[in-house]
């Protein structure tokens, strides 16, 4: 392995991440804002998309803050909507798994979204490509995406403050979550566990914030997987 | 909110650490074994599971209008939720709903 074709494939996932970069960094000056109207601080803020670099599980676990939730009920539901990420670890397993544990090590916490999408598009593309390739290809998705992630959070943080209360922004999170889910409703089966998840967070809203939602998250997971059970994906 | 900083902070590690693990976990120590067909076909709706449930009392029970129901912001968010299915994209599904949210916002 030459440190050129290496250098190659870093540079390519890099440049394919660019479209990324444009939900990215309002999604995170988003999260600066809302983080910091919720009552955390600006380490906290920024703290947090450091250590636990997961946009979606970021934003619920702020709003439930927001709401006064339990701690555990916090931590329960913002890891709940990261057990996605074991999916895709299972998915790269095949294609990453031989690398070094350090390069593992590093894959783990650069495995989102953004790039393992980027990843197995690549992988299933090309897969003779040979394994130094592929994981420095995983590296590159995440080389700007991982620092502007926290940089724009930090911003958000800083500026958000200087915003106007009054700008509907209690709203941007509800929209951007449905904007995340609409395109993963691809099946009856993802149908059926959307609709399960909606009435049973309505129905369970009395109990304590976030065990509702718990328990309306597995009962849809199990709607779905049946669905898909009885039907064939 | 009433949190003390250590508590955020906690917070902030346990989570930091559990998503971590989730995602290091097969990549890292599993090997080549393969998880039940059950579990992963569990583990295939997760987000749509979720999601759905957290963003819906927000849409219905507005805590900007005290609870009350409030036709802009259900009809943004079903023009979000509907573009982004539509166009298979967030972006175009957020613009959508912004859009709408501001015009019925003026025309009320």
């Amino acid at each position: 392995m030459t440190s050129t074709t290496r250098k190659s494939a870093f540079l390519l996932g890099a440049t394919q991440s660019l479209p990324f970069l444009v939900i990215g960094v309002p999604f995170a000056m988003l999260f600066g804002i809302v983080a910091t109207e919720a009552g955390l601080d600006l380490g906290q803020t920024v703290g947090m998309s450091v250590v636990v670099i997961a946009g979606a599980s970021q934003f619920t676990v702020i709003q439930l803050l927001s709401e006064n939730a339990e701690l555990w009920a916090a931590l329960a539901a913002g890891l709940a909507v990261n057990l996605r990420m074991a999916m895709y670890s299972a998915s790269l397993q095949p294609h990453l798994g031989a690398a070094p544990l350090w390069q593992r090590m590093l894959v783990g916490y650069l495995n989102v979204d953004a790039s393992y999408a980027l990843g197995l598009l690549e992988y299933e593309a090309r897969p003779e490509r040979p394994l130094e390739e592929k994981i420095w290809f995983f590296f590159g998705t995440m080389v700007l995406m991982a620092p502007l992630w926290i940089a724009g959070t930090y911003l958000g943080a800083v500026a958000g403050n200087a915003l106007p209360a009054d700008l509907s922004l209690d709203f941007a999170m509800p929209l951007l979550f449905l904007g995340l889910v609409g395109p993963m409703l691809k099946t009856l089966a993802h149908l059926g566990a959307a609709l399960t998840s909606v009435l049973a967070a309505l129905a369970f809203s009395g109990l304590p914030s976030g065990t509702g939602l718990l328990l309306a998250g597995l009962l849809a997971m199990a709607v779905g997987a049946e669905i898909e059970r009885r039907r064939g994906r | 909110m009433t949190y003390t900083n250590g508590e955020i902070w906690g917070l902030i590690a346990l989570l930091g650490l559990g998503t971590y693990l989730i995602r290091f976990s097969f990549l890292g120590l599993i090997g080549d074994r393969k998880l039940p067909d059950w579990v992963l076909r569990h583990l295939r709706y997760t987000p749509v599971a979720v999601l759905p449930g957290l963003v819906a009392p927000l849409v219905l029970w507005p805590e900007a209008t005290g609870g009350a129901l409030d036709p802009a912001r259900l009809l943004a968010a079903l023009a979000t939720l509907g573009v982004a299915w539509w166009r298979g994209n967030l972006l175009w599904g957020v613009a959508a709903g912004v859009t709408v949210l501001v015009a019925v916002e003026q025309l009320v």
